[in-house]
């Protein structure tokens, strides 16, 4: 499959009062043409900051000490402003998760869709109106033709949220980028969010990097996922395997720790603790402070990638061969049992043979 | 993303499993606890400029306290024979403070022809009534800082409380405080002073009156609209729900985390103040004579300012510091107290 | 968590055909409640379902009195709390309490963590003198699993978990009966949500507690909620126990909001079929009010629409 966009080895700093906080610390992923790759993790595991470096939005005290964003041959982190711009809401666009402040108040809608049109100007005043109409009826809002001279309050969330989505694929862009697009919405709209990028990505062809907290998005939306703790990914692979099949302590307890419709036991799993501190990032695995399966070697060294399947990888010092055998929690044995039950029955394709190619 | 588990070395232990957590230990916060002041003051301490003003100021404010006891003469005695000596400093060694002046192309000891005394010397000169100038400079200084001192009381007693009700209460009680300050800031100051001379004899008590009247509008406007967002914070909902009296939560609740405002407006309407006071008796209705206001050491300096500049240059000199240093302050601590607006 | 089903459960809460208008009778009229009616049980958790702008943190803040109702009454332990004189007031906030949403708002940030949870012993007066302040403190951190030396520290230096067991610690401070959790934990992450729902349920089993749980997630809901209630446009649609709520839905509304939730279930997800809502069903201009279709499971009804809603309940019967 083909690689439409490869961060490698990134590395980035925030310099506070404090002092450096390591934001990312060398993170590496691709993403394919065509897919959605689900970038997971709570507040502060750095997914946002990781796909803001990509569209050189980066905060003023923050420096990428490290690392490479190859888009189509080009590393964006040495690319010069100009080159950037033109790159930027083109060939790569980004959803934002607050619909009301990414519309401005004082414009009509229809000019704003048609924006980014003008901006790189490929195209005729006229002919980016049309095109904005197009955009709009494409994403859900009906009467497009009349409505274009409405301002956004005389939207609903939901509908201001499709403008907005309007405006980052007006271009037709190669990647698109969300970060936590439904999370200020209600669950029917987020729903019909979710739907309507699916459907988005079928008729446009475009690549989706999202980025959420939410496990359910997640499972709804994603051909593969990534889970990012504490600055770093710590397991990633095709949606099915990190739902089914997880074996990262971390993701267990992520998965473990929701309530589906039918949780009906006495407490909630909880992973307990809170998240280091990344002023000084612990020498080992991150989660070991909170990972009741934590071993000696989890404070003394950070676990490397070790692959599950081809597509699979997860970085633990429990997948090592020296490890001893220890057993997932029940939901988590639950889960992979339907999973094994799934794949024997055909429903879902284990990428253990062949599938497609991923990892170095 | 490669496997690149080669060159590590595990000890014998290295899988034991850890059953003991210390899940506190991770909980602990180890920075040292700052409070919101002292982080303010943190931040304030890495602008240089406005430690620099903090500086000046106090070092000002030093001089007008001891100004109120002791200058180096009497500020209002007059010596018409010693009229318009400049400066000079001891035996008159350093430039600038001589002594001497050019008078028709010629260097003349301006001292030694008014007959003054060996030792007696003016460090900013006389004016033209013999009046030690350094002396009224100290006066005149310590005159603005009190102008800018009442003006903080001002803003403090009756803007932040005028403020604050007019928020809190909300409703029709708002709507009609605003109104009044409406009108009331509708009339110049200007007007409202040129009405006080009608009433009072002009000086500092027609001044102080009219900054009454107005000067505390922009801090209640203010303190106003942040009380009307503090409000619906969630902590004064839950001191509500406690039960807390209305005045309890103004004051463990609404006042200290408006003070970063309250600062910042007080140290912008300090200057305004001072400037207010300068201006009035610059026109001559403000302190009158004999008294020394900055106001009217430059009235004075202005006439004479082709011939004799040093007149005017210092007490010049003086009112733009006391002001620029006030303003630099309050920039700093708008920075410190919100560090969002820094980046 | 379950009531004894032999007893006859006390009501704590009546809501009587409360209304809450905001700017009534101007042209921007909200009406953020429109005619709510309902009971809490003591010891029950009572949550209340819907989406933003359904009114159902209205209800939460007027139950507690921090908005003055337009209509209806509002008893509490069988007391109109409108007319709750001034003197007894202060018995009234001690006895129900409200735990906030937003961690970061919701404490002041200029003052000590002992002296945000001590708010409530100072104002009524519950401690003699500083030492059984702080041990009382101390007492409370210990039961929201928070160190003791964090009582010294400030808002700022806690994150949003931590900051949320705070907020638990001041609203039980005055021993409470019946707490409002104003969607306690939707602003925090996943492996959070988990501690502090339990941290809820822990204490309500120790102290008796009555809940009454505000949420959006409809997920959590189900799991620490007794009975449910949907709110929708400041109306109650729907209203059971939490597995007849989820399990046999019968207003439209309950099914569209139902069949939205993702689930952390690929497969789930991708056979997913959301059911759309029309609201316009709301707005035919009949009188509508909560309807028993079966015995306690109450649906926003019209008259004739109620044999509609019983075949339907007949039909989850014969599955």
């Amino acid at each position: 499959m083909e690689k439409i966009l490869d961060v490698k080895d990134l590395q980035i700093n925030f310099d506070t009062f404090a002092g450096q906080v390591k934001a990312i610390r060398n993170v590496s992923f691709h993403l394919n043409k065509g897919e959605t790759l689900a970038i997971v993790g709570e507040s502060g595991s750095g997914k946002s900051v990781t796909v803001r470096s990509i569209m050189g939005l980066l905060a003023n005290n923050a420096h990428v000490d490290n690392g490479s964003i190859d888009f189509k041959g080009k590393d964006l982190l040495k690319a010069s402003p100009r080159e950037l711009e033109s790159i930027r809401g083109n060939d790569i666009s980004m959803i934002f998760q607050d619909p009301m402040t990414s519309l401005d108040p004082t414009m009509p809608i229809g000019k704003q869709v048609a924006e980014p049109l003008l901006i790189h100007g490929s195209m005729s005043k006229k002919k980016a109106m049309a095109r904005a109409e197009e955009v709009l009826e494409l994403v859900g809002i009906t009467n497009a033709k009349n409505r274009m001279k409405d301002y956004p309050h005389q939207f609903s969330g939901g509908q201001r949220q499709r403008i907005v989505i309007a405006i980052s694929i007006v271009n037709y862009p190669e990647v698109l980028i969300a970060d936590e697009p439904t999370t200020a919405l209600d669950v029917t709209i987020q729903a019909q969010i979710i739907d309507l990028m699916k459907e988005l990505q079928n008729k446009i062809e475009t690549s989706i990097i999202f980025i959420t907290h939410d496990l359910g998005v997640v499972a709804g939306i994603a051909d593969r996922v990534a889970v990012m703790y504490a600055g770093k990914i710590i397991e990633y692979g095709s949606v099915d395997e990190i739902f089914y099949n997880p074996q990262h302590p971390y993701t267990w307890g992520l998965l473990n720790s929701m309530p589906t419709l039918d949780t009906s036991s006495d407490r909630l799993y909880a992973i307990p603790g809170t998240p280091p501190n990344l002023l000084n990032p612990p020498a080992g695995d991150a989660f070991a402070p909170r990972n009741p399966y934590a071993m000696e070697i989890d404070y003394e060294q950070m676990p490397p990638f070790y692959k599950v399947t081809d597509t699979h990888y997860a970085a633990t010092w429990l997948l090592d061969p020296n490890a001893p055998k220890v057993e997932p929690p029940a939901a988590i044995k639950k889960r992979q049992e339907e999973y094994h039950q799934l794949v024997a029955e055909g429903k879902i394709q284990s990428s253990v043979k062949g599938g497609a190619k991923d990892g170095e | 993303m490669a496997d690149n588990s080669t060159d590590i070395k595990f000890k014998e232990n290295s899988f034991k499993r850890i059953e003991q957590h210390n899940v506190d230990e991770q909980e602990k916060i180890s920075a040292p606890s700052l409070t919101f002041f002292q982080d303010a003051v943190r931040r304030l301490k890495k602008n240089k400029a406005a430690v620099i003003s903090l500086w000046l100021l106090a070092l000002i404010v030093v001089f007008s306290i001891i100004s109120i006891w002791w200058t180096p003469s009497d500020p209002n005695a007059q010596h018409v024979a010693y009229a318009n000596l400049p400066p000079k400093i001891a035996n008159g060694q350093i430039p600038g403070f001589t002594g001497k002046a050019n008078v028709g192309g010629r260097i003349v000891d301006k001292y030694a022809q008014a007959k003054v005394p060996a030792g007696t010397y003016y460090v900013l000169g006389t004016d033209y009534l013999g009046r030690d100038l350094f002396s009224r400079l100290m006066k005149g200084i310590a005159l603005s800082l009190l102008i800018g001192f009442l003006a903080t009381l001002f803003d403090l007693v009756i803007g932040v409380p005028y403020g604050v009700v007019s928020g809190w209460k909300g409703g029709r009680v708002d709507t009609l405080m605003q109104r009044f300050i409406e009108i009331i800031s509708s009339i110049p100051n200007l007007v409202i002073v040129i009405l006080m001379l009608l009433l009072f004899t002009p000086g500092l008590g027609s001044i102080v009156v009219a900054m009454g009247i107005t000067g505390w509008i922009t801090m209640a406007r203010l303190v106003r609209a942040e009380t009307l967002t503090l409000k619906t914070q969630e902590y004064v909902l839950a001191a509500r729900t406690l039960g807390e009296s209305p005045f309890k939560i103004a004051m463990k609740h609404l006042i200290p985390n408006l003070s970063s405002t309250i600062i910042i407006q007080t140290m912008f309407s300090i200057p305004t103040a001072i400037f207010f006071e300068a201006f009035l008796s610059f026109i001559g209705i403000g302190i009158p004579a004999p008294n020394a206001s900055l106001g009217t050491l430059l009235s004075d300096g202005q006439k004479t300012f082709r011939f004799l500049p040093y007149q005017m240059w210092y007490p010049a000199a003086a009112i733009s510091i006391i002001m620029i240093a006030f303003n630099l302050l309050a920039d700093g601590l708008r920075d410190a107290f919100d560090p969002k607006t820094q980046e | 968590m379950a009531n004894d089903s032999q007893k006859t459960p006390k009501k704590l809460i009546e809501v009587k055909h409360l209304k809450q208008y905001f700017n009534a009778g101007r042209p921007n009229e909200v009406k953020a409640i429109d005619d709510i009616s309902f009971d809490i049980y003591e010891g029950e958790t009572f949550g209340l379902v819907g989406e933003s702008g359904s009114g159902k943190s209205t209800t939460g803040r007027s139950i507690i009195r921090l908005y003055n109702p337009t209509s209806g009454e509002i008893k509490f332990y069988g007391e109109d709390i409108s007319k709750i004189k001034h003197k007894d007031m202060l018995k009234f906030r001690r006895e129900m309490q409200m735990i906030f949403q937003d961690p970061y708002a919701s404490l002041n940030p200029r003052m000590k963590v002992k002296d945000i949870i001590a708010e409530g012993l100072d104002i009524h007066h519950l401690v003699k003198n500083d030492q059984e302040r702080d041990a009382r403190v101390n007492e409370l951190l210990d039961l929201v699993g928070l160190s003791r030396d964090h009582a010294t520290r400030y808002p700022h230096e806690f994150s949003g978990g931590q900051r949320q067991r705070i907020g638990i610690a001041r609203a039980l401070a005055v021993e409470p009966k019946f707490i409002i959790a104003d969607e306690p934990i939707s602003a925090l992450d996943v492996s959070i949500q988990a501690q502090v729902v339990n941290l809820l349920r822990d204490i309500q089993r120790e102290q008796n507690l009555t809940y009454l749980f505000i949420a959006h997630d409809l997920s959590m809901v189900k799991y620490i909620s007794d009975r449910i209630a949907v709110m929708h446009n400041g109306r109650l649609m729907e209203l059971s126990t939490a597995s007849e709520v989820y399990d046999h839905p019968l207003h439209p509304y309950t099914k569209s909001l139902l069949s939205a939730v993702p689930l952390p279930d690929p497969m789930y997800e991708r056979n997913r079929h959301r059911k759309p809502y029309d609201d316009s069903i709301e707005h035919d201009g009949k009188e509508r009010s909560l309807k028993e279709i079966v015995p306690g499971h109450f649906v926003l009804a019209t008259d004739e629409e109620v044999s509609l809603y019983q075949a339907s309940a007949e039909e989850y019967n014969e599955q």
